[in-house]
């Protein structure tokens, strides 16, 4: 909603107070000011010139030369480009020295040989938006009324010296949609009252209602509307004040009939429809829901299909208007229109909702009532349309009304205690204090002890219950005047949930180990979504996605990070270690939500360890990438319960790839990104990994028990054992350690052979074993007995030989 | 005579281990003067032909004169040892501006790292941390916030839906309407909710489609707008420095009554008014409310009893604020030159 200063001084005293005061007092209580604008900010030199003389250029076709008055001591010569421009109009001048928008400096010039002083204006020269440019001065310059005094200040007279406020409105504050809404809500800043406009209209003996009738059949949607009728109206343009007062409101201005309906939209928020009576095809007015498929041409000349969800007003045969929405080109005012039939009525704003969204008719009519008008004004905003017509279009008012009025409009009564609304607020108003803000709003107000019973005028609706009456007496208190305290209550135990802890440990330990986080978008393309799924379930599209890019939830997260990978590769950063941690989606069958399950995930690449100047590189290899997983399952105090299983996943090496198991159940996978893939997303050699978060964290972990630190030394045995090639380093520690017995604490492997002085198809794998007992120093003989029984297990059970 | 044959000996042994220069030159002193064969003993061998009156005098010379002899040798040895041992160190001197071998490191993302914070400053007043799916339904997402169907604040085209039933969650709000009605009309209710939130937006520079709140909801006897209007106070100064101050603007929520609209005072100019609070001195950084009493009642809870207060954060937004970051598209694009930025703890 654009605000003129000077018009909203019409209905609200602002002396005392300038336009960015104003401004910052109405955000301040709850309407927020968006801007102020002056347009004729940085502009001068434009002056109302008297065309004299025009003659044809005598070296150019297009240009006319002109002989201006602009009110000083000699007329000046101004070659002038528009088709319109003629001997006799008054004109907008930009004078030598004349700056434009722009910065645009006006000055002396030669034209094909002709002087020229200056430039007579189109609109648009000056700053007004096409769009809201008459269509009569679309193409040339804007011709002023011919009283309008020669020498004056143009810029003013088109307004542009106005100052306009532009203010963002909430959805619930639809009351503003009008300069007496505006009013009012300054009126309740300030303190000040609220005048409305005087209307006396004299009204021939005629009645309206023998020129027409009206019926409404479908009274839900409209249940009140009033047509009067004005007889012998000449259309012609309206006065220059009220065109220039609708294109700072931000309305083209058409002709006075239609002018005036605007303005009254602008002064009333009340949506007026002007109907040409002789062209209407009846003396009936009948509005009714529409046939399927009955058809109508709007003012726009499109044909448009209707629907029975759509609103029409009729004569009784045709649609001439949709409801609300737009009028039919049948029953246009033109210029030739002398009897004219003007609508105001109440239309529901869910018919007007319906029928504005599916035309894609959006105006500034249908948002009024879309969110509803004030019932209380319809009548007055029809005598006042009446008022104006008949003053600036001629014409004859005819008596009363064709009407029908079943709208029953109770006002809100709600009742409120001074101590709801401290409480609410943690203030300590006083009575007075609520009740003299009340009265600003100018809400019926009665007091009984502390309770208030309050009267809520209908240009309110958006007050129906307690809150919103707190509310009020908050804004108009201040804020600002509101204390700052924090809640005392019962005490309540602020902690993370043991998964949180648990996440948040995972991602330390990730970081602690050099990968950073990323962030990544949930939604992709069908392709990547189920790519590195951990589960193959069916993914969820989107109804409407936006693109085929962002149209599927993701099953995994992987091929989000390798984005991130290609994207940083690209840029020549080819060491990368990243995680993300997020949700993936699976449909779920027979339940309505999706199962969502964190996942946690990482890539790497690159360098893994780089020390330049001790020449020292070591590239990411999977056991990076293990070894960063495994720090992951000791801090979560699962390092017992993972095992792995080497695996053939699609898109990943098939020969360096391995599911992980929380004990025997698959909860994700670990391995490098199968190469012909590498090439195709052009990223280098890349280990990854995805894991199912929420297995990890929701999996039982063992309390921790203190272990006596041994005070007896251990023994370590080394074993060197050939193998076949394909035996698993992993699988022979499993029989060690079951074979050691309890004397065997711990085991590791120190070293690996694979080299040519093996014989073919086998390799060597060293294990370190350590024996102790916490009770007593082991003699040689204990020590034997179980390392023996290691060395029998091993060769049983996987074919090692002790290498000699 | 014994006697100034012994000082005569001790002179001559001080004088040498003076001039020793080396750990062998005075072992050979020590050998020659204080061994078995050396001067010294061989003095007191001869000891016998002296009077029963001189013996002890002499023998107690001796000892003098030995004494002193091995203290100033081993005296010198200490110094000969440790002039050996700088000697050794002075050649294994390194260039200690060399840089370090670096150990591997990374850190959180910018938008998590801002969640902790917030969450950590909400745990230690007593709040609980609720998260809640990010595909959710139209009933948790829009009719239990007060936004019925034929809401006009409500339009299919601002949201992600799935089926008619079904979307990407477009606040964390329905988390709040979840735990709420777990509670079964009883309080205190005191929980941040963090989490991802999606939006039918084109991506640019402000606006990115998926993007991460905060939302906050105390529900307990007696609950204020002054209430929010300090403990979104403690927020700013945590999260935006000690120096800042807030101020609540009038606003519309449909799941909030009266509902308000949240400034930071800017600092970037002190609230005089710059380019970056468009001259205002203030920064938009959240909006909140009183919870709407039917909200409440759709929850379980009884309105007359109960009152409470939620707010939503733009965790994006606090992360471009407090970092300076310009495009919102940064958080998603994860380039590792822009992700390396956030690692070090601020005061
Ligand atoms: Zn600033």
């Amino acid at each position: 909603m654009f605000v003129s200063y000077k018009w909203l001084q019409d209905y609200v005293d602002l002396s005392g107070i300038n336009a960015t005061e104003l401004a910052d007092k109405i955000t301040k209580s709850g309407i927020e000011v968006e801007g102020v604008e002056k347009k004729s900010e940085g502009l001068k030199g434009v002056v109302i010139g008297h065309v004299l003389e025009r003659e044809q250029h005598p070296n150019a076709d297009k240009l006319n030369k002109c002989l201006v008055d602009i009110g000083a001591e000699n007329p000046v010569q101004i070659i002038c480009g528009a088709p319109n421009v003629d001997k006799g109009q008054k004109v907008a001048v930009a004078t030598v020295g004349a700056v434009l928008p722009g910065n645009f400096k006006i000055k002396k010039a030669k034209l094909r040989g002709e002087e020229s002083h200056g430039m007579i204006c189109s609109l648009q020269e000056l700053g007004f938006e096409s769009k809201l440019v008459s269509k009569d001065y679309a193409t040339g310059i804007f011709v002023f009324p011919n009283d309008t005094e020669v020498g004056k200040d143009a810029l003013e007279e088109l307004g542009l010296s106005d100052e306009v406020l532009e203010l963002g409105l909430t959805p619930n504050r639809s009351d503003a949609l009008s300069m007496l809404g505006v009013a009012y809500e300054v009126g309740a800043i300030l303190g000040r009252e609220v005048k409305w406009p005087v209307i006396e209209n004299e009204e021939a003996a005629e009645k309206a209602s023998d020129y027409i009738s009206v019926k409404v059949e479908a009274k839900a949607d409209n249940p009140l509307y009033i047509a009067k009728i004005i007889k012998d109206v000449k259309v012609g343009p309206s006065p220059l004040w009220m065109q220039t007062r609708l294109m700072s409101a931000g309305i083209r201005p058409h002709n006075n009939v239609v002018d005036i309906t605007n303005y009254i939209l602008l002064e009333y928020g009340q949506p007026l429809h002007a109907f040409d009576y002789d062209r209407f095809g009846s003396k009936e007015i009948v509005i009714r829901r529409a046939k399927d498929a009955e058809k109508i041409v709007t003012l726009d000349e499109a044909e448009r299909t209707l629907t029975p969800e759509h609103l029409v007003i009729t004569n009784g045969n045709e649609p001439v208007a949709i409801a609300g929405v737009m009028g039919g080109a049948n029953s246009e005012v033109k210029n030739d229109t002398t009897n004219i039939i003007i609508e105001s009525a109440y239309f529901a704003g869910t018919v007007v909702r319906k029928a504005s969204k599916d035309h894609g008719l959006r105006s500034e009519a249908s948002a009024r009532f879309e969110k509803g008008v004030d019932p209380a004004r319809v009548r007055e905003a029809g005598e006042r349309a009446a008022q104006l017509i008949a003053q600036y279009a001629g014409g004859t008012i005819l008596q009363g009304t064709a009407e029908v009025d079943e709208l029953t409009m109770e006002p809100a009564v709600i009742s409120i205690t001074l101590e709801k609304i401290n409480t609410l607020l943690g203030t300590g108003m006083t009575v007075s204090e609520v009740e003299s803000i009340f009265k600003r709003l100018q809400f019926g107000v009665e007091l009984d002890n502390e309770t208030f019973t309050i009267t809520v005028p209908t240009r309110r609706g958006d007050i129906t219950i307690e809150a919103d009456l707190v509310e009020e007496a908050a804004r108009l208190y201040g804020y600002d005047n509101i204390p700052a305290t924090l809640p005392i209550g019962s005490a309540t135990p602020g902690q993370l949930t043991d998964y949180q802890i648990k996440r948040r440990k995972a991602r330390r330990t990730l970081e602690g180990a050099g990968l950073y986080q990323a962030v990544t978008y949930s939604l992709t393309s069908q392709e990547k979504a189920a790519q590195f799924a951990l589960e193959t379930r069916e993914s969820i599209r989107l109804a409407m996605p936006m693109s085929e890019e962002r149209s599927q939830l993701r099953l995994s997260i992987v091929p989000q990070l390798l984005e991130v990978v290609k994207y940083n590769n690209a840029r020549q950063l080819d060491s990368l270690a990243l995680y993300e941690i997020g949700s993936v989606f699976f449909k779920q069958d027979g339940q309505e939500l999706p199962e969502e399950k964190e996942h946690i995930a990482g890539a790497i690449t690159g360098l893994w360890e780089s020390h330049l100047w001790q020449g020292e590189k070591k590239p990411v290899d999977f056991y990076v990438a293990k070894g960063v997983i495994e720090a992951l399952f000791d801090t979560l105090g699962l390092a017992d319960q993972i095992s792995y299983r080497q695996a053939e996943i699609n898109d990943m090496h098939p020969g360096r790839t391995a599911e992980v198991l929380l004990n025997s159940e698959v909860i994700g996978f670990i391995g490098q990104v199968h190469p012909t893939v590498q090439k195709d997303l052009d990223i280098k050699e890349t280990y990854i990994f995805e894991l199912s978060l929420k297995a990890l964290a929701e999996a039982e972990v063992a309390p921790i028990a203190y272990e006596t630190i041994p005070r007896y030394p251990s023994t370590t045995r080394d074993i060197a054992l050939v193998v076949d090639k394909a035996t698993k380093a992993g699988d022979i520690q499993s029989i060690i350690i079951e074979a050691g017995g309890k004397l065997l604490k711990e085991v590791g492997i120190f070293d690996l052979y694979e080299g040519e002085r093996m014989e073919q198809g086998k390799k060597s794998i060293a294990y370190s074993l350590k024996y102790f007992d916490p009770e007593r120093t082991l003699t040689d003989e204990d020590i034997t007995k179980a390392h023996d029984n290691v060395l029998a297990a091993v060769k049983e059970k996987a074919g090692a030989e002790l290498r000699g | 005579m014994m006697q100034e044959r012994l000082l005569e000996l001790q002179e001559e042994a001080l004088q040498k281990v003076a001039a020793a220069s080396e750990l062998k030159e005075l072992n050979e002193v020590r050998v020659s003067y204080l061994g078995k064969k050396g001067p010294i003993t061989e003095v007191l061998r001869g000891m016998g032909k002296l009077s029963a009156e001189e013996r002890p005098k002499i023998g107690a010379l001796a000892n003098d004169v030995r004494e002193a002899i091995a203290s100033k040798i081993e005296e010198k040895q200490k110094a000969l040892e440790t002039a050996a041992v700088n000697a050794k160190l002075a050649t294994e001197t390194i260039d200690v501006t060399l840089p370090g071998r670096p150990v591997n490191k990374g850190n959180l993302h910018p938008l998590t790292r801002v969640v902790e914070e917030i969450e950590d400053l909400f745990i230690g007043m007593g709040y609980t941390v609720a998260e809640g799916p990010e595909v959710e339904s139209d009933y948790y997402n829009f009719e239990a916030l007060n936004l019925p169907k034929s809401h006009p604040a409500r339009d299919m085209q601002d949201s992600f839906y799935i089926t008619d039933e079904i979307l990407m969650r477009t606040h964390t709000s329905p988390v709040q309407a979840r735990t709420m009605e777990k509670h079964k009309g009883q309080g205190p209710v005191k929980i941040i909710c963090p989490g991802k939130v999606y939006r039918r937006d084109n991506d640019d520079a402000t606006h990115s489609h998926q993007f991460q709140q905060i939302e906050g909801l105390v529900i307990d006897e007696n609950i204020s707008m002054s209430d929010l209007k300090g403990t979104l106070d403690v927020f700013a100064k945590k999260v935006f420095g000690q120096d800042r101050e807030i101020r609540l603007r009038p606003s519309f929520f449909p799941f909030t009554e009266p509902s308000v609209e949240v400034d930071i005072s800017c600092k970037i100019c002190g609230g005089k008014g710059c380019s970056v609070c468009k001259q205002t001195g203030w920064i938009e950084v959240l909006g909140g409310g009183i919870v709407h009493p039917n909200v409440l009642e759709m929850a379980g809870f009884d309105s007359k009893k109960y009152s409470g207060f939620a707010f939503g954060i733009g965790v994006e937004r606090i992360a471009m604020l407090k970092y300076g970051v310009d495009d919102i598209r940064h958080f998603y694009t994860n380039d590792v030159r822009f992700l390396k930025q956030f690692h070090h703890h601020e005061a």
